[in-house]
């Protein structure tokens, strides 16, 4: 593999994901498997095996042990690298919080699949949302490019010393991990320069013994949070700023938090989140060739949840059609529903209607994203349409 | 190993734990052997409980509180790091109660073990979730009252019996022990660290709150444990089990038993029983 010049491959975005570990210099790998993340850590143990990477790879026993050898890794300020999908997500969601609580900056790529039952191994983005509140970044790819290029930021961002928090990147199942396409594979050096070795602040150092990741009570819990949030809430910048600086140096730039696409002077607007941008993006197209007043936010930051952004480009829109791949039972869309939060206060909100459809891998075709973006041009502003599941 | 030749130094001291705990002797003892150069992994249990709410810091080596599944793929993590880091001299200690081991950690621990990476699992075996006030476990014996297994409803299940767990795994050392006789156990803790691989140390630590007896007589109770073959010192090497202390006088079960409060249904007649069973497994 050339370590000077960028590379150009037809691969899955799961082996994009193997590169961008191994070219962020990933000391230790803990992963256990599930479909359909597998063929990541299937290429990682092929690159160890072959000298093209230096890491041990720790064959855990499960989902929880492979979170929490990352976490002891980390201890010791070695960077460490996991993947899983869906009930191996879940299974880790006590380890989760340990993670973020304790201030680990780890990187973990979940190729989000829906979350029994029904059992299924397809997509949808279930099972990373249902983690939303365990302390974690949260960013959504849409490309295979994307994802490796997001693994490498990922590191950048959760070392931040302003930040110190983990990072979860999300990518489609099938649509993405399984799918080919071309992929720049950045070269070692260009990396290397923009990806120093993380400088840990606290390790467990023989030398300078502290206990880490103690209890606490009271005030004491409350500002160990307080500064988990403030943490979480700079990372909204340190995302864009790590964006830019990423744009610079590979000329890559996926507008940071989020990516807007011909909002200007837009009506009704489609949010999505992942892969589903793609299409999206080709139906706005066709929508604005016949003069309809259309456009597309892809979300790409979930957690930190990007309100002034959102706020600034939905404001002068007459309605939102928020499409979610995940429901939370009893609400409804985590998109649709965060963002009639975040838009809480505006002086004449949109309308914020809510779609969930593409569960259990149900494909959602042109037509419907036709459809989602036709019921928003139609609708009033500040108005709330019932749920509607397009899937069925 | 001489008591005299060991260090001075203390390397945990100042924790809440009761009076005659000797979870917390196990945690001196095991310093007193590892000195400095050791990382200690501490689940959900009595010893976190005990010394590590902030900015309570007993524990005079690096240390981290850990979810109470998660001990052994924890250390698992931190050896590897060292290794990478150069540092594979560093004793990484996972410090885990019976439940902690037996029950909800049994899964990493296996998983661990398997894995391969150099660290020193250590259960301490007070018998019972007693950090949480006294609910039975796997490791809970035969007889034993608990608040999960009160009155007439004792634990009516033997203890899992750990030691031959772990060697199943093809473990390079393991062994049982017991705070009572301190050097067996500090001997033990000494040849695991020079393992280069993952160990075991199964450490019986009588409990005077969970048990029901006074804490002046902690050690004496241990004896008792070890001295009416209810617990036996053993190893684990080179595929054989043996037994490194046997002691020289045995005494009744049925004294064991007196001097403790949670065997006080026990009848005559299961007492009698156990008793006959001892007799059969004693070498």
């Amino acid at each position: 593999m050339s370590t000077r010049m960028p590379v150009k491959k037809y691969i899955t975005a799961n082996e994009a994901v193997a590169h961008a570990a191994r070219l962020a210099r990933v000391e230790v790998v803990a992963a256990y498997p599930i479909t359909p993340q597998t063929t990541i850590v299937e290429k990682i143990a092929r690159f160890i095996a072959d000298g093209e990477m230096d890491a041990d790879f720790l064959k855990v026993e499960s989902e929880h042990s492979a979170l929490t050898a990352c976490m002891g890794v980390r201890m010791t300020g070695a960077r460490a690298f996991t993947s899983t999908s869906s009930q191996g997500l879940e299974y880790m969601h006590e380890m989760l919080a340990y993670v973020s609580g304790g201030r680990y900056p780890l990187v973990l790529v979940n190729v989000c699949r829906s979350t029994a039952l029904p059992w299924s191994i397809w997509g949808d983005q279930q099972d990373a949302i249902q983690q939303r509140d365990t302390g974690w970044i949260q960013i959504f790819t849409e490309t295979g490019q994307e994802a490796l290029d997001m693994v490498l930021q990922a590191y950048r961002i959760a070392e931040d010393h302003r930040v110190l928090l983990p990072v979860m990147v999300c990518l489609d199942a099938f649509i993405q991990s399984h799918t080919e396409e071309l992929v720049e594979i950045p070269a070692q050096a260009a990396v290397d320069s923009f990806l120093p070795p993380y400088d840990a602040v606290v390790t467990m150092d023989v030398d300078n013994p502290y206990s880490i990741s103690v209890g606490a009570r009271g005030a004491d819990y409350a500002r160990w949070k307080q500064e988990q949030q403030e943490a979480a809430e700079k990372a909204g910048e340190i995302i864009e700023e790590v964006g830019e600086e990423f744009a610079r140096v590979f000329g890559r730039d996926y507008g940071g938090l989020i990516e807007p696409y011909r909002c200007e002077g837009a009506e009704g607007v489609l949010l999505t989140m992942g892969a589903f941008a793609g299409t999206a993006r080709e139906v706005v197209d066709e929508m604005r060739d016949e003069g309809k007043k259309v456009g597309l936010v892809k979300v790409r930051a979930f957690r930190p949840f990007p309100v002034q952004r959102l706020r600034e480009v939905l404001a002068p829109v007459r309605a939102a059609a928020v499409l979610d791949r995940d429901c939370s039972w009893g609400y409804g869309g985590a998109l649709a529903t965060d963002l009639r939060a975040a838009l809480y206060g505006l002086s004449s909100p949109p309308a914020v209607l809510n779609f969930i459809g593409g569960l259990g891998g149900a494909d959602v075709p042109p037509e419907k994203m036709r459809y989602m973006l036709e019921k928003a041009l139609a609708a009033e502003r500040g108005t709330i349409p019932p749920l509607e599941f397009i899937d069925v | 190993m001489k008591l005299k030749d060991l260090p001075k130094e203390e390397l945990y001291r100042c924790s809440y734990g009761c009076a005659g705990c000797s979870a917390v002797l196990a945690v001196r003892l095991t310093l007193k052997v590892l000195g400095r150069n050791s990382a200690f992994v501490v689940p959900a249990n009595c010893i976190s409980t005990v010394s590590c709410y902030f900015p309570q810091a007993p524990f005079f080596v690096p240390m981290t509180v850990m979810a109470f599944a998660a001990t052994a793929s924890a250390c698992s993590g931190l050896s590897a790091g060292y290794k990478r880091r150069g540092r594979s001299d560093i004793n990484v200690v996972g410090f885990a109660g019976d439940g902690g081991t037996a029950d909800i950690g049994i899964q990493a621990l296996s998983g661990a073990i398997d894995c391969g990476n150099k660290f020193i699992y250590i259960c301490y075996d007070n018998e019972a979730y007693m950090n949480t006030g006294i609910q039975r476990s796997g490791l809970t014996p035969y007889g034993a009252v608990t608040t999960t297994t009160p009155g007439s409803c004792f634990e009516n299940r033997p203890k899992k019996d750990m030691l031959r767990i772990v060697a199943a795994h093809d473990i390079l050392y393991a062994a049982t022990a017991c705070t009572s006789y301190p050097l067996d156990y500090m001997e033990k803790v000494k040849k695991a660290s020079e393992v280069n691989g993952p160990t075991y140390i199964h450490v019986l630590t009588p409990c005077p709150t969970g048990w029901g007896f006074a804490p002046d007589e902690t050690i004496e109770i241990g004896r008792m444990a070890v001295e009416s073959g209810m617990w036996k010192l053993m190893e684990f090497e080179n595929g054989q089990f043996r037994t490194t202390y046997a002691p020289r006088k045995t005494r009744p079960v049925a004294e064991y038993f007196a001097a403790q409060t949670r065997f006080r249904q026990l009848s005559p007649e299961r007492i009698a029983a156990i008793q006959k069973e001892i007799e059969a497994t004693r070498d």
